[in-house]
């Protein structure tokens, strides 16, 4: 496969600081790169706490906002540069699944509604009978039945089948590729479960990708493929998952998953005293040098005003933190087993 | 449907009481929702208690009547909600019973609450110092500025924030700090009982650590009782000392921290604990089928039938009620109870 489905060279937003008002600008996303072919069809986690720019990074694939420089390309054509034709095709083949299951329904209309506009908008069916298979077939994949919901308004639903028709909606145009920004963070634990199922489904047996937009680093390691984890608009790390969360390397996300409650009594967390609470709570500006410098516990002088790159320090295992400068190869690192605590 | 209230409201003595350090204690609470078709059944027959300078989980999934407990506690329920029957006794004082004068006396003197997203509950144009003296002050009177800033700023200290705060405005704060501004207020009039609705959900996972870590400090250097309402089972682990499971308006386990996550009874706690997503290794999601019931017209027998995966034609009929297992766990299913009934040894332990 040559061109790749969807492409990211070097995006960077940044908002604020315009033509009248010189006000501090925050830059949301910066140098992002990101590359997903059609085959395999992948996961992909964006990971990051509020502010880490991942919900930026979801409207800008979505063609909401518009890049302050680089380029996002859907099959090698830039999204804001694209011809009727092509433009038709990135709108259906790249669809969206939102957080609140509840605010993206009009309470007026029965839910059958929201199938209904997305088979008229793209034409995908002659006769009526021939769009009620397809809305059959695509609830029948997130396991709901057609006679079951369609006749009703969106209150009489609970969030769980809310957030699975979304998919359904979703899936009934035959996307490459969905995003899905938080599409569990407000279902409960047992209804969390069958999302993040239909999504691998989706993944193994109609090859459709995701980009999974979470904060939770948990379902990211049950279900995801890559992982690209955020820190105030910059990767700080990124390759496969299971890697990146077993053997995390920068300071930062080892302070994540550090942080992340253990479901066991016996196993307590904070033994180590990582958080620096003044700087950890205060969320800085600084253009040069590593984003984490102020609440690194491993900083170094060059850290504060030069940004690091990022370094390989696996099969598909990168790194931004000048740590790892030194031991561009695989091997377990000295300063590696430092490091981890 | 189930026993009804007839401890005598004079006497808070506990009916089988084997602990004398029991702080709250409630019995048989009913909430119940007025709706056109009929009472939602939010709290049906909870009882439990809470002891002196522990943390007492309430976990169960959204709608199970977690939150409407907590309210009912600081009688706070809304209408169309109400407290239909039942007692909560605070100190030997039934809350159920108090008129809204001695209640107001009542709250943040004895009980506080720390609501859900409680940082967007402080006032935009204050200070933080203002707001801390206003509780302070609204409860004890006027009282020496010195000396009220001094204890401000003790109370500041104890959830880990610096002094400077006190001079700040809430937007100048962020999500966590504010957060913890909640946790001062909450203790700034010593009570017994802290409710905590939620308090680190909407916080990024190592603000929710920092957020966590204040308020184990401030139980065990205080010795306060915290009741913890949340559906994070591992902040539950590493925070209550003991914890309570609700499905669907009603109690259905209650137990120490270990022996509630190591060998959970009822099969809700166990479906519960199943699907926590692990970070420790990859396991196949565990799947569940069936759907809560119209909690407006609750089933005869078990509430959890339809999801069960044991159910038998008993749970169908007859409800199980929440009876000791071992010393301190106890568990509404049939399961467990047959066990003990016969004298045998129970499953799983």
């Amino acid at each position: 496969m040559s061109t790749p489905l969807l492409e990211l060279r070097n995006v960077t937003k940044v908002y604020g600081g315009g033509f009248l008002r010189r006000g501090p600008v925050t830059v949301a996303l910066q140098d992002f790169n990101l590359t997903l072919y059609e085959q395999p069809a992948k996961i992909i986690t964006i990971a990051g706490e509020s502010g880490s720019g991942k919900t930026t990074l979801a409207n800008l694939i979505l063609g909401f906002i518009k890049p302050t420089a680089g380029h996002i390309l859907y099959r090698g054509q830039d999204i804001h540069r694209m011809n009727r034709h092509q433009r038709l095709q990135y709108r259906r083949e790249v669809q969206a699944v939102f957080q609140d299951p509840y605010e993206v329904y009009n309470p007026f209309y029965r839910v059958k509604h929201i199938f209904d506009m997305a088979i008229r908008n793209f034409q995908l069916a002659r006769s009526r009978e021939e769009s009620r298979a397809l809305i059959e077939e695509a609830l029948n994949v997130v396991g709901l039945r057609a006679e079951e919901v369609l006749e009703k308004y969106p209150h009489q639903l609970s969030g769980g089948q809310r957030q699975r028709m979304m998919v359904a909606r979703a899936f009934l145009l035959k996307p490459r590729l969905i995003v899905a920004d938080e599409p569990v963070s407000m279902v409960d634990a047992s209804l969390r479960a069958m999302i993040l199922d239909i999504m691998m489904r989706l993944r193994d047996e109609h090859q459709i990708s995701f980009l999974y937009i979470t904060h939770d680093l948990s379902t990211a390691y049950q279900i995801g493929d890559e992982i690209y984890i955020l820190y105030q608009g910059t990767v700080a790390e990124c390759g496969d998952t299971v890697t990146v969360i077993e053997h995390p390397k920068h300071p930062y996300v080892q302070l994540l998953i550090n942080a992340i409650p253990v479901p066991d009594p016996d196993v307590r967390w904070g033994e180590d005293q990582v958080i620096t609470l003044d700087d950890e709570e205060m969320r800085t500006s600084i253009h040069s040098g590593c984003r984490f410098y102020p609440r690194c516990r491993h900083r170094m002088a060059h850290c504060q005003h030069t940004r690091p790159p990022l370094y390989r320090v696996g099969e598909n295992h990168y790194v931004t933190c000048f740590l790892y400068e030194e031991q561009p190869t695989p091997a377990p690192l000295a300063e590696g087993a430092d490091v981890k605590d | 449907m189930n026993a009804t209230p007839t401890f005598p409201a004079s006497s808070p003595a506990p009916p089988n009481g084997q602990r004398d350090d029991v702080v709250l204690r409630v019995e048989h609470l009913k909430v119940y929702y007025a709706t056109p078709q009929g009472d939602v059944h939010a709290v049906d027959d909870v009882s439990f208690e809470v002891y002196r300078g522990e943390i007492l989980g309430l976990v169960g999934e959204s709608g199970c009547g977690k939150t409407t407990t907590a309210m009912a506690i600081l009688r706070l329920v809304q209408p169309p909600g109400r407290i239909v029957g039942g007692h909560i006794w605070l100190d030997g004082i039934d809350l159920v019973r108090l008129s809204e004068r001695e209640l107001r006396r009542l709250r943040w003197d004895k009980i506080s609450l720390i609501p859900q997203g409680a940082m967007n509950s402080l006032n935009p144009v204050l200070r933080v110092g203002e707001q801390i003296r206003d509780v302070i002050e609204d409860h004890e009177g006027r009282q020496p500025r010195k000396a009220l800033k001094e204890r401000i700023l003790h109370l500041l200290h104890l959830v880990g924030l610096p002094s400077r705060v006190y001079n700040l405005y809430p937007h100048e704060l962020s999500g966590g700090m504010k957060q913890r501004v909640c946790i001062a207020m909450a203790i700034a009039l010593n009570p017994i009982l802290i409710i905590a609705d939620e308090p680190t959900s909407a916080l990024d996972v190592v603000v929710q650590r920092v957020v966590a870590e204040t308020l184990l400090r401030v139980k065990e250097e205080l010795g306060i009782s915290i009741i913890l309402i949340g559906h994070d089972m591992g902040l539950m682990a590493q925070l209550a000392d003991r914890v309570a499971v609700m499905y669907a308006g009603h109690l259905v386990e209650i137990a120490p921290v270990r022996p509630l996550f190591k060998t959970p009874l009822h099969p809700y706690t166990q479906l519960l604990i199943e699907s926590i997503p692990s970070i420790k290794e990859r396991k196949p999601l565990k799947l569940t089928e069936g759907l809560t019931h119209d909690l407006r017209n609750p089933p005869p027998g078990c509430i959890f039938q339809f999801r069960c995966p044991h159910v038998t034609e008993g749970c169908r009929t007859r409800r199980p009620m929440l009876q000791d297992v071992h010393p301190g766990h106890r568990v509404a299913c049939f399961l467990y109870h047959e066990a003990v009934a016969s004298g045998g040894t129970s499953p799983q332990r």
